[in-house]
């Protein structure tokens, strides 16, 4: 077995070296999980709508609650105007979750632990809302830099804070999950590298601290891709509704 | 047969993972650009297929299945409002009817007694009448008789004087003298026979 708790991370190709120009864009495994999470999202959800009963049965029960919660967790967050954004949410969020979820199974590969993915959905994030401030506000979308109450003397100071702040978003956005995601597996495959090691007499401890890793690691692939979802909502808010 | 499919793809993986034990040069493998452009590829192309069957086919359909329970339910409770209004104004008519059938039959009642209270009344007056009536004719004949009593008994007192003292002496006694005394009698004792 692999003794480097960071080998889990490798991506590697699956099937022939597929090239578009200089570029290589190869099917592996990081893509074959993420048509793997696309896919469940997909399957769960068309089950979960298929079939209007009055009863829901527990697919759709499923899928009528995660829409629930992602729209009050919208509207709650970014208010009614979002509306037109809610699926971009709603796919964000079950993508985030179902890559972090799967990637919880024994040999599978989180996506959501690779910088480039994050950063690649943050970054995409991070204009989208720029451009949708600049669009919804034109030049006063700068005014977000500028918070009202603020004496004059600290006024170019916390401007350019404010600046920072918001463009170190997506680093933020992607650093969190990626982060979180790549700590936890680590830690889980150290603690089990250390069960190996300590074998049958001292491998009780480490493993019963596997087990709750475990645990607090579905709760941590939840909660990041709430955190990743919600922060969007409020990105989305300040290019919304201007408040400052 | 579950078991049989995770047990090959737990092989599998095991033997992937041999091949990048191989083939790993240490470090973080996030930081290795190899495959970032493939990635990037995929990403874009999974989490768009993601985006747009979700957008346009599954979320439209969660949301009017929702909506149509939603309004389904309130439809219901609507129609079930309405029934109980409608069984409420039901049931006040039905009350309206018996209490007005409550108050015609007291009416009934009441005129049928007034109307018995009446007829009972006018017999009785009649009877009363009748009765007064046959009273006072009683009364007068009474009257009648008590006024002629006096001169009746006179005159019974004077044959009977006449024919006494014609029994006891035997003579004739004019009728007019014995009349004569018998009226002065009954003017100085009438009182005392009778009790007027």
């Amino acid at each position: 077995m692999a003794a480097n708790p960071m080998t889990q991370f490798e991506v590697y190709r699956i099937g022939p070296e597929i090239k578009i120009g200089a570029f290589d864009i190869s099917f592996t495994n990081a893509s074959l999980f993420m048509i793997v999470s696309t896919f469940a999202i997909l399957i769960i959800f068309n089950l979960g709508s298929k079939k209007n009963s009055l009863l829901p049965n527990k697919l759709q029960l499923l899928a009528e609650l995660s829409y629930t919660f992602v729209s009050k967790m919208m509207s709650d967050t970014a208010g009614s105007k979002a509306r037109p954004y809610f699926a971009f949410i709603f796919s964000l969020f079950m993508f985030v979750l179902f890559c972090n979820m799967f990637g919880m199974i024994p040999y599978t590969f989180t996506v959501t632990s690779h910088i480039i993915v994050t950063f690649m959905l943050a970054s995409f994030i991070f204009i989208g809302v720029t451009i949708i401030g600049f669009i919804k506000h034109g030049f006063g979308y700068l005014k977000l830099f500028v918070p009202s109450g603020v004496p004059a003397i600290l006024l170019p100071l916390i401007v350019v804070i404010e600046i920072i702040s918001y463009l170190s978003r997506p680093i933020s956005l992607s650093v969190r999950l990626f982060a979180n995601m790549m700590a936890g597996h680590t830690m889980m495959k150290v603690f089990g590298g250390f069960v190996i090691s300590l074998g049958i007499v001292g491998g009780w401890l480490p493993l019963s601290f596997s087990v709750a890793l475990t645990g607090l690691e579905i709760l941590v692939a939840f909660l990041q891709a709430y955190v990743f979802a919600i922060l969007t909502c409020i990105y989305l808010n300040d290019a919304l509704n201007l408040h400052h | 047969m579950i078991k049989k499919i995770i047990f090959q793809f737990l092989f599998f993986s095991f033997l992937l993972l041999e091949t990048v034990f191989a083939a790993e040069s240490g470090g973080m493998p996030q930081l290795n650009p190899e495959f970032w452009v493939s990635q990037i590829f995929w990403l874009s192309l999974t989490f768009g297929i993601l985006y747009l069957v979700l957008s346009k086919i599954i979320l439209p359909k969660i949301s009017a299945n929702l909506e149509s329970r939603k309004t389904q339910i309130s439809d219901n409770i609507e129609a079930a409002d309405k029934q109980r209004e409608e069984s409420e104004a039901k049931l006040k008519e039905y009350e309206k009817i018996i209490s007005k059938s409550k108050s015609e039959a007291k009416n009934i009642f009441n005129q049928v007694r007034e109307n018995a209270l009446k007829d009972i009344n006018l017999k009785k007056e009649v009877l009363d009448k009748q009765i007064n009536e046959e009273i006072k004719k009683a009364e007068d004949e009474i009257n009648q008789l008590r006024k002629n009593a006096p001169a009746k008994i006179n005159k019974i007192a004077i044959e009977t004087a006449s024919e006494l003292t014609k029994k006891l002496i035997g003579a004739e006694i004019n009728n007019s003298s014995i009349s004569a005394i018998v009226d002065d009698l009954s003017k100085r004792n009438g009182d005392k026979y009778y009790d007027n």
